[in-house]
């Protein structure tokens, strides 16, 4: 009992001494330095603009349309600086592209391989079984091409960001001068040199020159006006099939999973109730 | 151990009679969570995490070695055939996407186990070694997710390896040493994923005997309930079979409608983006951040920002980051002494006005700030909340159980299960009555 008593000491005065020590030697000088000091504010970026997409929601299909637009302003555009490595030319079927369309467009691209005379490095035409090329033969050309900073892969970019595709097209689209209360409120916005201003970048200044400069700078096949807005709208959705090619399976998937658990749930609730009909005082009220 | 008057398990046929003697298993099953345990009559719906717990570590396990098939614990290619399952294996993202959300809902059904045993104090006598086996098994679970996080080498698995391996660095004089031995290296590298790839595939098998062990540990004395009283007579239960297991299906169907909500349509609500980014030891994430089911616990390390000083001397006693990971640690270490801190002889907080207003108007308010902050990043007013929530939980652990216990009238108990759950009306039907109406 002594023994167990101690515990209990030994623990009060522990919890004490804890609690005692985080008030004191850190709440109270933070207290003093957030009152004194205040903090660091950050710059003000804004959240990526609310687009329609065809593949939102629940019931969410892609949009092959947009999504062969989008692999025209990637192909145009994106992939001069942009690799895209975890997707095959074979993967562009589901794009509904056929077989030969997808063998002409992998043999357009020039693929790193290997000359089957000499054995030297060399390029070869790309097959459906090739992955998207990169567009530099590694990061220290990539680096050296662009002011040293590496342009990222662009496979997974929509889910590697917050709201990732809706900030794609908001990115892409929202390039524009700094703000004078901007610029009055926080000086160091301004962009530095190499840089670019854009609201929906943290840093508010980015790298990347602006890509998508003017309207009808792809030409669609389908007829599409190809609008700034539209061209990062269409990539946006062309890199969310990149970085998640089985969203839609997934979304279709989920509904019969989720109507089956519905059911066998619904059923499970009402055996419980069968089954527990008997013990339960109130329901033995009503039976006599 | 059983009641006396737990059903006995009768073999049918050949088949059943042959192997009763010779490796009597279906017997152990019937006892175990069959019709021969017997089970308080009045469990809650909060007595289902058990069960759906153990249904999600086997969920993991399943999972998991089939996503072993296809991963590669290598640094070069690590985040590849991550991707590789993702893109190209049959199923590969379901597997994926149902292994990642598994283990978050294995945290969210183990932690409203746990804090179902705060509140009914489960953890008291007769029942202190299947709490202390329940915090084993969740001291296991953090190693086990962690290391699990590491495996797709994306940004936030290698910050986080980083952090949380540089914690032991704290640890005076040994520490460093302490910190590459776990690693295998300065940094994080292909030595620290292999050997995190090799324990995370041995730690569910560990935290599997561990459960054996709980629910062995939990047929001694048997399952607590909602009272907190014992069971006195038959008419206290009902055996676990057909009566529980139809209830725990019913929970399970539950459960599982809102997990595969989350994996077919919101897979990556629960994880952080930069994890797609591959990790890059030269670029470190603007926030790094665990996963949710850490955040309280982040929230006590980093609460921690000043040195414990002898004042006006500038005196350094212990360092603030030393400070955090003590407390860290301490915080979940000291649920093994629970049994013995809180002494008061009622168990359930049905009964305790006082434990019950300190409980929902305190710890759980703290639990929900700690949460916050965890997941925010280091800025005010988040640091001096979890500073706040910090002090909090410690007092409630370590000082507020103990004095309650002693302070406190308790309410009048019912005087025995039965009385519980069907007041003085005698005429109701007993338990030992009532058959299966099936």
């Amino acid at each position: 009992m002594t023994k167990l008593l101690s515990i209990r000491v030994v623990a009060i005065l522990i919890g004490i001494g804890l609690a005692v020590t985080v008030l004191f030697w850190s709440l109270v000088p933070g207290v003093i330095a957030f009152v004194t000091e205040g903090q660091a504010e950050h710059l003000p970026y804004e959240e990526p603009r609310d687009f329609d997409f065809s593949f939102d929601g629940p019931f969410g299909k892609w949009d092959v349309q947009q999504l062969q637009r989008g692999l025209k302003v990637y192909d145009e555009v994106c992939s001069a600086c942009h690799s895209l490595k975890y997707v095959a030319f074979r993967n562009l079927s589901e794009l509904g592209y056929d077989e030969s369309q997808v063998k002409a467009y992998a043999a357009a691209k020039q693929v790193p391989g290997i000359d089957p005379n000499t054995g030297e490095a060399t390029t070869r035409p790309g097959l459906p079984t090739d992955y998207f090329p990169s567009p530099y033969p590694n990061n220290v050309a990539a680096a050296a091409a662009n002011n040293n900073a590496i342009p990222p892969d662009l496979s997974l970019i929509t889910k590697a960001r917050g709201d990732g595709t809706n900030y794609v097209a908001s990115l892409l689209s929202g390039y524009q001068e700094p703000s004078a209360e901007l610029l009055a409120e926080h000086p160091e916005a301004a962009p530095g040199p190499g840089l670019y201003h854009n609201p929906y970048f943290p840093n508010l200044n980015l790298a990347m020159a602006p890509p998508i400069t003017m309207d009808g700078q792809v030409t669609y096949d389908d007829g599409t006006e190809a609008t700034i807005e539209q061209m990062s709208i269409d990539v946006a959705a062309f890199l969310t099939w990149t970085a998640e090619p089985t969203l839609i399976q997934r979304k279709q998937t989920g509904w019969p999973v989720l109507i089956f658990l519905l059911f066998a749930t619904v059923l499970a609730y009402l055996s419980k109730n069968q089954i527990w009909a008997a013990v339960k005082p109130k329901k033995n009220k009503k039976s006599d | 151990m059983s009641f006396p008057w737990a059903k006995e398990y009768t073999p049918s046929n050949g088949v059943t009679k042959f192997l009763d003697e010779k490796l009597p298993l279906p017997r152990l099953v019937y006892n175990a969570v069959g019709a021969g345990y017997p089970v308080p009559r009045n469990l809650s719906y909060f007595w289902n995490f058990g069960v759906l717990a153990g249904f999600f570590l086997v969920l993991q396990i399943v999972t998991g070695i089939i996503l072993a098939m296809h991963y590669a614990a290598n640094a070069q290619v690590a985040f590849a055939t991550t991707e590789h399952i993702m893109r190209n294996v049959n199923w590969g993202w379901l597997m994926r996407y149902a292994h990642a959300n598994g283990a978050s809902f294995f945290f969210i059904v183990v932690y409203l186990h746990i804090f179902r045993g705060f509140y009914y104090s489960s953890y008291k006598a007769p029942r202190e070694m299947i709490w202390l086996l329940g915090v084993t098994i969740f001291l296991l679970m953090m190693a086990t997710a962690f290391m699990g996080y590491v495996l797709p080498w994306g940004q936030m698995s290698f910050w986080g390896a980083k952090v949380i391996t540089g914690l032991f660095g704290a640890i005076p004089l040994v520490g460093e040493p302490i910190q590459i031995w776990l690693l295998g290296g300065y940094a994080p590298d292909n030595a620290a994923l292999n050997r995190f790839f090799s324990l995370h595939f041995l730690l569910p098998f560990v935290i599997a005997g561990c459960v054996i062990l709980h629910i062995w540990a939990l047929h001694i004395p048997g399952s607590s309930n909602p009272t907190g009283v014992e069971i006195k007579s038959e008419s206290d239960t009902l055996p676990f079979h057909p009566y529980y297991t139809v209830k725990d299906g019913f929970g399970l169907g539950v459960a599982l409608l809102v997990f595969f909500s989350l994996v077919f349509f919101l897979p990556n609500a629960l994880g952080h983006p930069d994890n797609y980014i591959e990790a890059n030891p030269l670029s470190t994430p603007a926030h790094i951040v665990p996963e949710w089911y850490f955040w309280p616990f982040y929230a006590i390390l980093r609460a921690f920002t000043g040195d414990l000083t002898i004042p006006f001397t500038g005196v350094v006693l212990i360092e603030a980051k030393l400070l955090g990971v003590l407390a860290m640690f301490g915080s979940i270490l000291l649920w093994f002494i629970l049994p013995w801190l809180d002494k008061s002889p009622v168990r359930s907080g049905h009964y305790r006005p006082l434990f019950r207003k300190f409980f929902w108007f305190g710890l759980i308010p703290a639990m929900i700030v700690l949460f916050i902050c965890g997941g925010a990043p280091a800025e005010e007013p988040y640091v001096m909340l979890s500073q706040l929530a910090t002090a909090y939980y410690f007092l409630h652990f370590l000082v507020i159980l103990p004095i309650v216990g002693q302070i406190e009238k308790p309410e009048p108990l019912p005087y025995s299960i039965t009385e519980a759950v069907l007041g003085s009306d005698k005429k109701a039907v007993l338990g030992e009555n009532a058959s299966p109406a099936v």
